[in-house]
């Protein structure tokens, strides 16, 4: 494990190198206010991070990741298009045992907050992080959140469903269960029926939840009810675009191959990013495309995102980023900005240098 | 040298793991006065009694300052990051059942699954600007359920005791908790998701990696045969 001298000199060097590309450098709080942060992030950072109490300011915590805090700080005072960088150490608690997994590290990131063309800014990002960390020689993974957000929003059923199915497309596994339920492939649990002709507990209503809350609840559930199912047609059409993994300069054909016209503008976005790619240098073919990407460890991307990692499957990321726009849209409340960014772990770098 | 057995040191959980070790031919006995947290072994080579309670027998097995240990195979789960690196489940013995479940309000007609839990958690966080909240001491075990089953929207609350009184006085408004006989639920007027059960808990003996076992490798194998279960690979 290299030293956190050798992580901080590994990133200092990259920082010049991100400077010199036109980002400001920043270096938001280490201690930033618990609660708003904590209701951000998914209850994986939630349950992984160091949160201690104030005297004034009340809970705090170490921050998780930069993200958050910059986005923050380009809401309050940032000039547009805005590009930043920054270096410093981020704290998550280790639920398991291991050597690669430390509980503080340094991360260097590289954020761009730019309206006038997505798809270039998502290319700058990442040939600007690639290019950096070209001689370790990692491989590279892309992925588009936006195109299965589309496929989604295109079925064929009631706006509820769909609404429940764009949810959890960063929980594959219930994604799975709840597109079963609504295809009637797995029939609603026993209870329901009776629910729906209007059974009700008599035991006393304890709690915050009001009767109101479970009126409301239980109008959407006869709403569903009524529903046509989805057909397993489109059941096996999303089921492929899951599934679907191939270099990326394919991946617009086999996308289309797929039948499913309501991702098509998200493919013309994908095809606008790869050509991008392609003009700063980047080679389509070693590029992996995996519609998948990013569905299980990145809850606040919501377009691009992209993973590099070493060969060594026991190894977290090299390099991991994406496109954050609907959390600008919460944090800047009312405003929004497209944003993309990237991260590095130093560290890791400076431990795959000393094995070259 | 001596391998050092702990036991929980008082109540039922004791008195039956006396009686397991007792039909193995191996007794275990309290010594001295009434308080006195001291024992005996007789029948087994070697073997040393600790008296600890049984809340504390996943970390010292963890530190390796026993070698073996008797208790909840929940409590080992929960307590311990990843518990299989840590210990070798030797043997569950067959008592202190209990189910770690999730349970709600009995009057929520509509929530009877944790697909009903997770949409119940969207539409709660939307209409009180905060997480469903649930009350449990169990949080590892609870996450790792809570994430593998795709349940989101909801946040873990802590709660060491009186956990069924937590929705009515309004710290949370769902638990994960155990429970043997599902009574102190129903008389919090709580009910069990169908699909709720996170782990089947019973009383487990347990031997410890990280302890040192050097020099005891001929008392664990005749231990091992004398209680009928395989020598654990260390």
């Amino acid at each position: 494990m290299a030293s956190k001298a050798a992580a901080r000199a590994t990133g200092k060097r990259y920082l010049a190198a991100f400077r010199a590309a036109g980002a400001v450098e920043i270096a938001p709080d280490l201690l930033q206010p618990a609660e708003a942060l904590l209701d951000l992030y998914g209850e994986d950072i939630r349950a992984r991070a160091y949160v201690t109490a104030d005297p004034l300011r009340g809970e705090i915590m170490l921050r998780p990741d930069f993200t958050v805090p910059v986005v923050q700080e380009h809401m309050a005072n940032g000039a547009e298009p805005a590009r930043y960088c920054y270096l410093g150490e981020v704290f998550r608690k280790q639920d398991h045992r291991g050597a690669s997994r430390v509980s503080e590290y340094n991360q260097l990131g590289y954020e761009v907050f730019d309206r006038a063309d997505p798809e270039a800014a998502d290319a700058e990002v990442f040939a600007l992080i690639a290019g950096a960390l070209a001689p370790l020689g990692l491989n590279a993974t892309i992925g588009d959140i936006g195109i299965l957000s589309a496929a989604v929003e295109g079925l064929d059923t009631i706006p509820e469903r769909k609404a429940a199915l764009a949810r959890h497309i960063w929980r594959p596994q219930r994604f799975h269960k709840l597109m079963a339920r609504y295809a009637g492939l797995v029939p609603a649990p026993e209870t329901r029926a009776a629910v729906l002709a209007g059974g009700r507990s008599d035991a006393p209503w304890i709690g915050m939840r009001a009767p109101a809350e479970m009126e409301d609840r239980i109008a959407r559930l006869t709403r569903d009810a009524e529903a046509a199912p989805i057909a397993t047609a489109d059941v096996a059409r999303l089921d492929a675009l899951f599934a679907l993994r191939c270099p990326a300069i394919e991946a617009p054909a086999r996308l289309r191959a797929l039948d499913l016209p309501a991702i098509e503008a998200a493919t013309e976005r994908l095809e606008r990013r790869l050509s991008a790619l392609d003009k700063r240098g980047v080679d389509l073919s070693a590029l992996t495309f995996d519609a998948s990407h990013g569905r299980t460890t990145m809850e606040y991307y919501d377009g691009f995102v992209f993973t590099l990692s070493a060969a060594d499957p026991a190894l977290p990321p090299v390099a991991s980023g994406g496109r954050y726009d609907a959390l600008t849209r919460v944090l800047g409340q009312g405003r929004e900005i497209p944003a993309v960014g990237g991260v590095i772990r130093p560290g890791l770098v400076a431990d795959l240098e000393g094995l070259a | 040298m001596t391998i050092k057995l702990g036991v929980p040191s008082k109540g039922r959980l004791m008195e039956k793991t006396f009686e397991w070790f007792a039909e193995r031919g191996i007794t275990l006995r309290r010594t001295g006065s009434e308080r006195e947290y001291a024992g005996a072994v007789d029948g087994a080579e070697g073997v040393e009694l600790v008296l600890l309670s049984a809340g504390e027998i996943p970390r010292e097995l963890a530190a390796g300052r026993i070698h073996m240990g008797v208790t909840g195979s929940d409590l080992v789960r929960d307590k311990l990051a990843d518990w299989e690196t840590q210990v070798a489940e030797l043997a569950p013995m067959g008592f202190g059942h209990a189910d770690l479940i999730i349970a709600v309000p009995t009057c929520w007609a509509d929530v009877d699954t944790l697909e009903d839990l997770d949409a119940a958690a969207h539409a709660f966080r939307a209409a009180h600007g905060f997480r469903l909240r649930i009350a449990t001491k169990y949080h590892r075990l609870v996450r790792e359920f809570l994430t593998r089953e795709g349940v989101a929207d909801y946040q873990l609350v802590d709660s060491q005791g009186a956990t069924e009184g937590t929705v009515k006085n309004l710290t949370a408004e769902a638990i994960a908790d155990i429970t043997s006989s599902g009574e102190t639920l129903r008389a919090n007027h709580l009910k069990i998701l169908s699909d709720g059960l996170i782990h089947q808990s019973q009383a487990t003996l347990f031997a410890a990696r990280a302890a040192d076992w050097q020099g005891q490798e001929g008392a664990l194998t005749a231990l091992a045969a004398q209680l009928g279960v395989a020598p654990p690979r260390l």
